[in-house]
């Protein structure tokens, strides 16, 4: 048993469960205001991905420090991507709000479709490389072996973004908003709830942590095209289930299980089955938990 | 109501599409209109596009408000032109003098569509039947059972590959293989549905989705035996009684065995409607518990739901393998269950002439517009959208059984 080697698989499997955390997020988010599988939320986060890239490379040419550029193009990528998913509601699910739910994933199968290849055509189908925004930092050099300046970036902005969500959904008004929301809606607008606003905010805010996740994963892997988002998204889905969909610690506990799962299973048995050792997690649990770890199991009325 | 809104012009929507139009065209610009060419290190900007999303946007979104007003006022008032047309359709279709002939009109061109038109569109017309078959039996499990399954073109390529395999090892005949190959896409529906019977909803959907890409995986990386990512080629097409047809005789048996398989799919389908297992499977659709309570079991009907469907699928993967004669893993991944997902919804859940009009349309369009290749899946996403915005029945939908009571004494 090497302990090295251990560690390196436990630290990229956390690496790997932030990014996973931060689309998850939103993904149970959505679905646990307007009970949607929103199929688009990984091309929301694709869309992230290349607009950072796109001003990444522009402030990159007028000659910006990396620590700046990172920065802003995260911003600019955030900006952006909410704006993609709120336009994105109000024209595929905000017509669809009462009818069936299968209606609804279809809606969001085609913009997931549509979104994918409107990048494809107005920008590129080749790989593009992403410019690595991360410097090594020298004070980790001690411990370089053991975990790299990229992952301890991605760790800590993935645990700012929880606490300032946490407080965002316990303290303030449109948190409280949101929760109420999402315990019952007709309920919500009869207590003078804006339930069109919540909706749009939740819609911006989990866009807004995709499109985080989408800059710090193409820093990490140094390059994107326009199919990452659907990988990534059905990744993020298993793990927002995993957890109990709906439940934002169990979004952010599924997706460390299944970071944790898949670095571990690549690691030791073989890395072919990448994808096979997510997939057999999710179908274990839920045998025997159906609707996830910390998920509340619905009780059945007619 | 205000009549106002029945007006094509409408001050209102045009400051909407305008705002639209705006922000559009903000929120786009970054991916419309910089383009980084990062080998070069220069930058393109296409202004024109920009153009392109306000106009765009600003049309599109009038007409888009129009129509959901439209829509709004519509609702609860009947549609003229419809009933007529379903009453003339109902008139002549009882009608036995229009019947026959139509009828007999209808198999003469279908029996002599390989020998009028070419071996290229028999083969189109062979795959968009094989996708009809598939609609059919997803039907099974969503239209009938309410069951959403995500993972359906794994079944596909459960017969597909048995075929392939029984091939390739055994030199098992395409004869054999289509029973056998639905065998064990029935079997693997009772695989998968053991697990799935105590969940519900968008739990199921990932589980079936999880099975779908578990296999499609193993079947890439299992190279000594499945052939890996190139699959297995050579596959050869259906024999008759030993004859040897050269390549166009295969082709039109192929379309004749496809043309057989939908005729059977189709009336087994309608007759499991009306059985016992597709009353069950109706009722639990509609409320689980309600159903359980009226003494369903609710396990058994799950089951049953799943493997008949899946059953469908292996038939349809086995004729899928000897018509494309080569069987790869990517053509059974998750794109695949969308596909015959969106063909039963855009046809019309639960209705059979839907689905047989949703994957014509599909597989004809996809073939016969393949110059916009790259536009295809950009229109097919919009049209997903617009489809479920505006006619989420389908082009088809289903017509709900009713029962009339007669009377007594009048």
């Amino acid at each position: 048993m090497n302990v090295q080697y251990l560690l390196n698989l436990l630290m990229s499997g956390l690496t790997k469960g932030s990014i996973y955390a931060l689309i998850a997020l939103g993904y149970t988010m959505v679905y646990g205001i307007i009970k949607l599988i929103n199929f688009a939320h990984g091309e929301i986060y694709m869309i992230g991905a290349f607009t950072a890239l796109i001003f990444a490379s522009l402030l990159h040419y007028m000659g910006v420090n990396m620590i700046l550029i990172l920065v802003i193009s995260m911003a600019f990528a955030v900006v952006f991507a909410s704006g993609y998913g709120i336009i994105m509601e109000k024209i595929a699910y905000k017509p669809l709000r009462d009818a069936p739910r299968l209606s609804a994933l279809i809606s969001a199968i085609g913009m997931s479709l549509f979104l994918q290849n409107y990048v494809l055509i107005i920008q590129t189908e080749r790989f593009l490389p992403f410019p690595r925004l991360i410097p090594d930092f020298p004070f980790l050099a001690p411990i370089q072996s053991f975990i790299s300046s990229r992952q301890i970036v991605i760790l800590a902005v993935t645990l700012v973004v929880m606490v300032f969500l946490s407080i965002l959904i316990k303290f303030t008004k449109i948190g409280k908003a949101m929760r109420a929301t999402s315990q019952d809606k007709t309920m919500s607008l009869l207590v003078g709830i804006n339930v069109n606003k919540v909706v749009s905010v939740t819609f911006l805010i989990g866009s807004a942590t995709a499109a985080i996740g989408g800059v710090l994963i193409a820093t990490y892997m140094g390059q994107i095209n326009y199919k990452i988002g659907f990988l990534a998204g059905i990744k993020a889905f298993v793990a927002a289930v995993l957890g109990g969909i709906g439940s934002i610690p169990g979004a952010v506990l599924g997706s460390f299980i299944l970071g944790l799962t898949e670095s571990l299973g690549t690691g030791y048995i073989s890395s072919d089955y990448e994808d096979v050792f997510a997939f057999l997690f999710l179908i274990l649990i839920l045998t025997f938990r159906p609707s996830g770890i910390l998920g509340k199991p619905e009780t059945q009325k007619v | 109501m205000k009549p106002l809104n029945k007006d094509l012009f409408n001050m209102k929507r045009l400051k909407v599409s305008l705002a639209m139009a705006f922000w559009l065209s903000v929120v786009t610009f970054p991916i419309m209109v910089i383009k980084i060419n990062t080998i070069n290190d220069t930058v393109i900007w296409r202004w024109g596009n920009l153009a392109l999303i306000v106009i765009l946007g600003l049309f599109g979104s009038y007409i888009w408000n129009y129509a959901l007003d439209r829509m709004k006022e519509r609702k609860g008032e009947s549609n003229r032109l419809k009933e007529t047309l379903s009453g003339l359709y109902q008139r002549l279709r009882s009608n036995p003098k229009v019947k026959k002939p139509v009828l007999a009109a209808v198999v003469l061109v279908i029996a002599a569509f390989p020998f009028i038109t070419s071996m290229y569109s028999t083969s189109i017309l062979t795959t968009a039947l094989i996708y009809v078959v598939l609609g059919l039996g997803l039907n099974i499990i969503i239209g009938l059972g309410g069951l959403l399954h995500l993972g359906y073109a794994a079944f596909f390529a459960v017969g597909a590959y048995t075929y392939a395999l029984l091939y390739q090892y055994f030199q098992i005949d395409f004869w054999i293989a289509l029973p056998l190959g639905g065998l064990f896409a029935f079997l693997f529906g009772l695989l998968v549905g053991i697990p799935v019977l105590r969940l519900r909803g968008d739990y199921l959907a990932i589980v079936t989705l999880a099975f779908g890409e578990i296999l499609r995986i193993i079947l890439n990386n299992w190279g000594p035996v499945t052939g890996g990512p190139d699959g297995i080629s050579r596959i050869p097409r259906p024999s008759f009684f030993g004859i040897d047809l050269k390549l166009q005789g295969s082709i039109n048996l192929t379309y004749y065995i496809m043309v057989l398989m939908v005729v059977i799919t189709i009336i087994v389908v309608r007759r499991l409607e009306d059985s016992r297992i597709g009353r069950a499977l109706e009722a639990m659709k509609e409320d689980e518990v309600a159903a359980e309570a009226m003494g369903i079991d609710i396990m058994k009907s799950k089951l049953t739901a799943f493997a008949l469907g899946s059953m469908w699928a292996g038939f349809a993967g086995v004729v899928m393998a000897a018509k494309t004669t080569k069987v790869t893993p990517d053509s059974f991944g998750l794109m695949e269950s969308v596909i015959v997902l969106c063909i039963v919804v855009l046809g019309g859940m639960g209705s059979i002439p839907g689905i047989l009009l949703g994957a014509f349309i599909f597989k004809i369009v996809m073939e016969y517009f393949r110059v916009f290749a790259m536009y295809r899946m950009l229109i097919f996403g919009a049209v997903l959208v617009i489809m479920m915005v505006f006619k989420p029945d389908g082009l088809i939908p289903k017509i709900r059984r009713k029962y009339t009571v007669e009377k007594e004494g009048a």
